[in-house]
């Protein structure tokens, strides 16, 4: 019998399978399908303090092997999160949530934060200091080392949960990010964030997205998220989640043989709704086929 | 919303560049005609999202126009061969509200979500206008498929080469009690403005996932904020914002 078990920041998860956020809602739209109680965790919709429509249609283009969107962070403001969306969830997932928090000022951080961070069924704050989509905002905090370090001081100052800092790709140096973060008092790193991207129409020559730009994700961008978790695992004394383009079981092992301690799963869920399930189903399975007992003795052990 | 497997029963052109593909497979989770399935092709990522024409217990029928690298390898393929499909997306039309007379306007590859739910109304004894526009003579599609039905049917044409020239708002009927509506957006506004009654009007936008997750077909209403792929696509008229 193999041991799927994985320890993130002193939570014990049955399996280091997190839908990421903003592909699983608020976890009952895929409690229709299955019973979501079999992953790990999941991270919620990214949250912000405000309600937030986001960005013009379309937000969504087609990419070889992959897509990119430009959502803009659509959610209805911590207050009805905690009202209406936490409830719903409680009914259907029975273990400890990542709360997503995205904001446009280190207040608007401290405050989503330290709102979630007393929810009863919030495990881990993972803060988004990197999505491209939004003008002005996420972005450049998690561009520079110094406006990362300050979200991190002024949102652990006011929870009490771990810390959960996702990075940006974005970037020249995702190590000293990193490192920003982890000397400001964060638990955990987690990335990578999409990729900016862009596609656009031949036909009237505009570019498909509204937005113009967005996110690419998708196993497209899987090597520069190994790459990168690598390059952060090494270098930090906190653990990593890995995400980007990871859609089965072994890329969930390659994830964790880069330094991954808990890996998240994100586009392949819009594809295949059950993509999830079928990862933990087949983990057992693809560890014995890799001579691995116990799956969080592989973290970082990439030779 | 199911997940499954359907083998091809037959693809055939209806024009230059629509085709009506027949499938066979689990149909069970398809529960209300205007509603969708999600298409998993090979070689792409996102699923095709394509609106069921008509579906029984065995059978989905969809009809689809090539406009793109998806709908090209869809028209490529041959009876036999077999497709993923999520089934049993968004709302569809609610049949309730329809009265005696509803009158049915279809634009283009705005046809096909038409022809079931003409059929669950006529079944229901209505009386059942149906309107279909095309461009052009060559593009016309299903007309006969309407009138076996029993509708009342009317096709308009843009260049006047068939039928009533002019657009499916030329050839609205004297009176009616409710209208339904599936076509490209500025059709939608011409019905919107054009009719003197309640009705519902189906949207399409570029998705993600197609079943609620990625918020990527959001849309803003006058009852809040709707996913075209799950609390649509199908609006009520005075929900619109126009």
């Amino acid at each position: 019998m193999v041991n799927t078990k994985v320890n993130l920041c002193g939570i014990e998860l049955d399996n280091p399978v997190i839908p990421a956020s903003g592909t699983f809602g608020y976890g009952y739209e895929f409690a229709e399908l299955y019973d979501i109680n079999c992953l790990g965790s999941f991270s919620f919709k990214g949250t912000t303090k405000d309600p937030r429509f986001g960005n013009p249609t379309p937000r969504i283009a087609e990419c070889p092997n992959g897509m990119i969107n430009a959502v803009g962070l659509q959610n209805p403001g911590v207050e009805k999160v905690i009202s209406h969306e936490l409830p719903l969830l409680k009914q259907c997932f029975h273990k400890p949530v990542m709360a997503n928090v995205s904001g446009f000022s280190v207040e608007d951080y401290a405050y989503t934060c330290e709102k979630l961070d007393k929810e009863e069924q919030v495990g881990w704050l993972e803060v988004n200091v990197s999505c491209p989509n939004v003008h002005g905002g996420g972005m450049s905090f998690g561009t520079q080392p110094e406006a990362a370090a300050e979200v991190t001081r002024a949102v652990k100052a006011v929870t009490t949960k771990p810390v959960i800092i996702k990075l940006s790709p974005n970037v020249t140096d995702i190590v000293s990010i990193a490192k920003a973060c982890e000397d400001a008092g964060a638990d955990g790193i987690s990335l990578i964030n999409t990729l900016l991207g862009m596609r656009i129409n031949l036909r009237n020559r505009k570019p498909v997205i509204a937005n113009t730009m967005g996110g690419f994700s998708g196993p497209a961008i899987f090597p520069v998220a190994v790459r990168m978790v690598y390059q952060v695992a090494k270098a930090v004394n906190i653990p990593v989640v890995g995400m980007g383009g990871v859609s089965s079981a072994e890329d969930v092992i390659e994830m964790m043989l880069a330094g991954a301690t808990a890996v998240e799963v994100g586009a392949a869920n819009l594809v295949n709704p059950y993509i999830c399930r079928d990862i933990v189903r087949d983990l057992p399975e693809v560890m014995a086929k890799y001579n691995i007992n116990n799956l969080s003795e592989i973290i970082g052990g990439v030779k | 919303m199911k997940q499954s497997i359907f083998t091809i029963i037959s693809n055939e052109a209806l024009t230059r560049d629509v085709y009506k593909m027949v499938l066979s497979g689990d149909t069970s989770a398809v529960t209300n005609c205007g509603q969708f399935v999600n298409i998993q092709l090979d070689g792409l990522f996102l699923r095709r999202p394509i609106s069921v024409c008509d579906y029984d217990a065995e059978t989905l029928t969809i009809i689809y126009k090539v406009v793109g690298k998806g709908t090209e390898a869809m028209a490529g393929m041959k009876s036999g061969e077999k497709l993923d499909i999520l089934t049993g997306l968004g709302n569809g039309y609610d049949l309730t509200l329809s009265g005696s007379n509803p009158v049915l306007l279809g634009g283009g590859v705005g046809v096909p979500p038409m022809y079931n739910l003409a059929k669950k109304l006529i079944g229901e004894g209505k009386k059942v206008s149906v309107i279909l526009g095309f461009n052009t003579e060559s593009e016309i599609f299903y007309e006969n498929e309407f009138k076996a039905l029993g509708c009342d049917v009317t096709v308009t044409t843009v260049d006047g080469s068939y039928g009533v020239k002019g657009f499916v708002t030329d050839a609205l009927p004297a009176s009616y009690t409710y209208f339904y509506t599936c076509g490209p957006e500025p059709m939608l506004k011409a019905v919107y403005k054009a009719t003197n009654t309640s009705g519902q009007m189906s949207f399409e936008e570029r998705m993600g996932c197609g079943f609620g997750a990625c918020m990527g077909c959001s849309c803003k209403t006058l009852t809040g904020y709707k996913r075209i792929c799950k609390e649509g696509p199908v609006m009520k008229k005075e929900d619109i914002l126009w």
